[in-house]
């Protein structure tokens, strides 16, 4: 169990495995998302007051779940990058990063089509949720514009890893002092057990092939970042001369 | 026992020495003390321009615009904190140097805080007066700005030392910081409103306070290692 995880901390070595987890994760997480959709869009009932607009939480949910996750990927995989130096798991947060931004953005794109029938608004500010979501979306802007604006990689590497602990300390008070307003947002039923289950179980399922979806993609960008990073290593020069050789 | 007494009144030499340093550079170099206030006063000075002067309006959001004028200036005066030592040096003989390095970090964090934070927040009253802002409401609204200045000078220093040294810093840490500093935002301004209106202001002054400890004792450390990873 654990030489595989210490096997896995080398950089030609995932990159050699990775390939498999991809595939199983792509299909995994598509033949869910479409099964989930599926029941989701077209199989459960109307809601009684929202009819169908309340759909929309089928894609709104995961990403929203999602853009949390990434943060804490990146965030969690950084402090270990910083801490024991390995060079993957900084390849895993800078490959986190524009995914989050993506699922955030999601997420308050969907919060804000359901707003427009729902609130009568496209964008409401009294609403903590909408709030401390576009927050977390400057957050990552801000992780990815420190990282690009720092040349030497092994710099940027560590000064974003410092930067994503301190927003990951810094997000639960700024999602409280954001809620401090009083919420128009839907309160929890997911976990509250408000949800009939055949709405219920589609959100279940899409959450799980967002989250397989996602892992694919994430492993698909570190694979992308590795090969980049380590473009000046032996393994890397044998690889692309091998490829060279068979074309 | 006495060394350890020794070791400390060391610990807190080096903390007042740093202190006095700055405070002295800033002394010889007043503008930069003097032009974020400058901005303030400005920045302050837009908002009625842009909406209207009716005397209910400015009083609706005065206390916002104080807040983020103050906000706004902090940061601006923030991009300074670590440059000059960058430049000429200094900064390698503060990391090399016997004193732990968070100590001397958060020696220089207050010494910004009382060459920037302080005259802003001895400054506003006279702002928000103009913004028709009631006297009683004066002591909470100094109040929440020493809190809330002092918390952003800490959260600002983490910024500045991740992005010292780097071309295009001062948007940058912009970028950084002002995502951190909305609690901050958030808590003081509606502390002050809420005073303005004659609600009742503790629970917002004691969270301030929380997050003022907060980043006080915190923070140093984040900006001591991000000073080390930019002084590479």
């Amino acid at each position: 169990m654990w030489t595989f995880f210490h096997k896995l901390a080398s950089p030609p070595h995932f990159y050699r495995i990775a390939p498999t987890f991809i595939r199983i994760f792509a299909i995994a997480g598509v033949v869910l998302t479409a099964v989930g959709s599926w029941n989701g869009l077209i199989e459960a009932p109307i809601d009684y007051q929202q009819k169908d607009a309340f759909r929309i939480i089928y894609v709104h949910v995961p990403s929203a779940y999602l853009s949390m996750m990434a943060y804490m990927i990146m965030a969690v995989s950084a402090t270990i990058g910083l801490i024991w130096r390995i060079k993957l798991s900084h390849a895993v947060a800078a490959a986190a990063a524009p995914l989050g931004a993506w699922f955030t953005f999601l997420s308050l794109a969907t919060g804000s089509i359901w707003g427009r029938p729902m609130w009568g608004t496209w964008w409401e500010w009294g609403d903590p949720r909408l709030t401390s979501q576009l927050l977390m979306l400057f957050l990552y802007f801000g992780y990815m514009a420190l990282r690009s604006a720092i040349d030497d990689p092994g710099k940027a590497d560590k000064a974003s890893a410092v930067l994503a602990l301190v927003g990951a300390v810094n997000i639960p008070i700024i999602h409280y002092s954001v809620y401090w307003w009083t919420s128009l947002h839907q309160g929890q039923t997911v976990l509250a057990g408000k949800m009939p289950p055949e709405m219920l179980i589609p959100l279940l399922i899409n959450i799980l092939g967002f989250t397989l979806i996602f892992a694919a993609l994430l492993l698909y960008r570190v694979r992308s970042e590795v090969l980049y990073r380590e473009r000046r290593a032996r393994w890397v020069r044998e690889l692309v001369a091998g490829q060279e050789a068979i074309s | 026992m006495k060394e350890l007494e020794q070791s400390e009144s060391d610990l807190i030499a080096g903390l007042v020495a740093i202190i006095r340093r700055d405070l002295l550079l800033a002394w010889k170099r007043p503008g930069d003390a003097v032009n974020p206030l400058m901005f303030y006063a400005m920045v302050c000075t837009l908002f009625p321009l842009a909406t209207g002067p009716s005397a209910e309006q400015l009083l609706q959001y005065g206390p916002g615009v104080l807040w983020v004028a103050a906000l706004l200036a902090t940061l601006l005066a923030l991009n300074g904190l670590f440059l000059s030592d960058y430049e000429d040096g200094s900064l390698d003989q503060l990391i090399l140097s016997p004193q732990p390095l968070p100590l001397l970090v958060l020696g220089k964090a207050l010494a910004h805080w009382l060459v920037t934070g302080l005259p802003l927040v001895l400054m506003s009253p006279l702002l928000a007066m103009t913004f028709s802002v009631p006297s009683n409401v004066m002591g909470i609204l100094m109040l929440t700005l020493t809190l809330g200045t002092l918390s952003l000078s800490m959260l600002g220093s983490i910024g500045a030392a991740l992005t010292v040294g780097l071309n295009r810093g001062n948007a940058l840490l912009s970028l950084l910081i002002l995502p951190l500093a909305m609690p901050v935002l958030i808590f003081g301004a509606r502390t002050v409103s809420l005073a303005v209106a004659g609600d009742a202001t503790s629970a917002g002054v004691y969270i301030l306070a929380a997050y003022c400890m907060f980043t006080v004792s915190l923070s140093p450390f984040a900006t001591a290692a991000a000073l080390k990873i930019s002084n590479e």
